[in-house]
């Protein structure tokens, strides 16, 4: 079974690279980090944090929009290209199962995107630290971020190969990525926020909304990150939100969501037929 | 080798919504037998091998490939299919296409390189499949049906848009497998493309089995008239068609049709009429006529 995965992985990488995606998604992520960590050099001194502090603030509204669509970006053309091409009925002649073949996509996908948010935050980071100084506890939440990242983008890949597998064609599997964009990343927060302002600090703004927050990836990954750290709450202004939920709820959302993913695209790649 | 079949389909049916695509299909292939599939355009041919690899589920019947049920790990194992039009990725090379195949179907990568000289990619292999031609794409696609040692080949239409040294290639291979045991079936829609080279044919119609016999068997069975073009005489062709009868095509020339064991005594009577008859031309009745004779094609 592993080495069937490993296969499909070395071969979906080796695609990647040639499609530019390696480095087409390294050189976003670098050039979009390394941009806000100079255009947040300015707050510094009022908020009395170092530059890196500010710097993995930034990063991490960046990453709430960037990782989720360089995800689905990736990930939307998977099963839906290939069942268009035709090579999926020939590789599912061969001994190789549904769950296998989506297994190799979404490793070899993660690493390009691991390597992507490593190199992107790491150097965005590293010059933050050297311009404007960083501490252990700054160091830690850049890490966090990093990880996290890679932790939203699995949860989008996989996301993006259930839309894939239930868009029938190649155009339609696109339409839903997007959609599937928009609403997790803008338009849900759009609606809890017209819920919160409606409500005006009743129960639903203190006990459900912060679950709320939880549910969707994209929000539970911008928790965690805010929560752990105070600095980083400080400068992104979410304290409120973070400190109404146990410290494991972020977190725990944020790790499920992959998993919870693989298996709906699994699902959605059981019913096709090739 | 054994007798014993190594693919067997039962009264298979197949329905996509109301319509009924396969209607009680029955056959069988045993281990080193070549089997031609032959119908038109939608006559089921695909759907027949889509069933048989367990890419699509059986509304009625069995189908066993190599004692296993189709779609199993052990079928698909025993299996390997050549698909009508063979979609590899254009970013990867062929030998990394291949490699790739080889350890899905668990075989060692070291088997790709004698593989990738047998079909004649040997040099081609380093390059990107996106530049590759046709012929050479389906080359490719033979290489990863001769992975492993299957016990059921399924090619789907494999010469089409091949030249005809390539074809003749191809059939080399078959035999290859086939010699090795494997049960091969070829679907094609053409009778004259598999005819030498298949020990059985079998031809579809509108989902149901119309025939299932040698060659030499199909040609009895069907009975088909021979075909004699008399060439009179100077302004006797008048006289020729009052004698034998026939009908008149041309200004010299006459049509008789009499099936074959009448040919002896028709030819008799031919030369008997001497000097009247200048020339005589016979044509048994071609694949082509077979064909459309079993496929209902020729009720005119």
């Amino acid at each position: 079974m592993m080495s069937r995965i490993l296969a499909v992985s070395a071969s979906e990488f080796a695609i990647a690279r040639r499609n530019r995606w390696v480095f087409m998604a390294t050189g976003i992520m670098t050039l979009f980090a390394l941009a806000l960590t100079f255009a947040g050099a300015a707050p510094t001194g009022s908020l009395g944090v170092d530059l890196l502090t500010v710097s993995v603030a930034s990063m991490t509204t960046l990453s709430v929009y960037l990782t989720p669509l360089l995800a689905l970006l990736m990930a939307f053309d998977a099963i839906a290209g290939e069942a268009e091409r035709g090579g999926l009925a020939l590789l599912m002649t061969y001994p190789v199962s549904r769950g296998e073949l989506l297994l190799g996509k979404f490793a070899a996908q993660l690493g390009v995107l691991a390597f992507a948010v490593m190199v992107g935050f790491g150097a965005a980071g590293a010059t933050a630290a050297l311009a404007g100084g960083a501490g252990a506890e700054s160091l830690a939440a850049l890490a966090r971020l990093i990880g996290t990242s890679i932790l939203l983008g699995g949860a989008f890949l996989a996301l993006g190969y259930a839309v894939s597998a239930v868009g029938g064609s190649s155009t339609g599997a696109a339409g839903l990525a997007a959609g599937l964009w928009l609403v997790f990343v803008v338009l849900y927060d759009l609606g809890l926020l017209g819920a919160v302002v409606f409500d005006d600090g009743g129960t639903f703004t203190r006990t459900v909304f912060p679950w709320l927050l939880t549910v969707n990836p994209a929000d539970a990954f911008r928790l965690w990150n805010v929560a752990a750290a105070e600095g980083v709450a400080l400068a992104t202004g979410m304290t409120g939100a973070a400190s109404a939920l146990p410290a494991w709820a972020a977190p725990a959302a944020l790790i499920l969501w992959p998993l919870l993913a693989l298996g709906l695209a699994r699902i959605a790649f059981g019913r096709i037929e090739p | 080798m054994t007798d014993k079949p190594a693919l067997t389909l039962e009264k298979v049916c197949k329905r996509y919504g109301k319509a009924e695509i396969l209607k009680g299909i029955s056959l069988t292939v045993k281990p080193g037998e070549r089997v031609a599939l032959l119908g038109h355009n939608g006559a089921g041919k695909t759907t027949l091998m889509k069933l048989i690899l367990g890419l699509t589920k059986l509304t009625a019947g069995r189908i066993t490939v190599a004692g296993a049920e189709p779609g199993s790990a052990a079928a698909r194992r025993a299996s390997t299919y050549l698909p009508e039009a063979v979609a590899f990725h254009k970013l990867l090379s062929g030998r990394e296409q291949l490699r790739l195949f080889a350890r899905l179907a668990g075989e060692s990568p070291r088997c790709v390189e004698p593989l990738l000289e047998r079909v004649g990619l040997g040099e081609a292999a380093g390059r990107r499949i996106g530049t590759w031609s046709k012929g050479m794409r389906q080359r490719l696609g033979l290489a990863q049906a001769l992975l492993g040692q299957p016990r059921v080949a399924l090619l789907d239409e494999p010469t089409s848009g091949l030249d005809p040294i390539s074809r003749h290639d191809l059939y080399a291979v078959i035999d290859e497998i086939a010699a090795r045991g494997a049960a091969v079936l070829i679907a094609s829609h053409a009778l004259t493309e598999v005819e030498a080279r298949t020990d059985r044919i079998a031809i579809l119609r509108q989902g149901r089995l119309v025939a299932d016999d040698t060659l030499e068997q199909l040609r009895a069975q069907a009975g088909l008239p021979i075909r004699l073009r008399l060439t009179a005489q100077r302004d006797g062709a008048e006289e020729l068609q009052t004698r034998l009868g026939g009908l008149r095509v041309n200004g010299t020339a006459v049509e008789l049709h009499c099936r074959p064991e009448e040919k002896m005594d028709r030819l008799a009577r031919i030369t008997a009429l001497g000097g009247l008859v200048a020339d005589v031309e016979m044509a048994p009745p071609s694949l082509e006529d077979l064909y459309r004779h079993y496929s209902g094609e020729d009720r005119r």
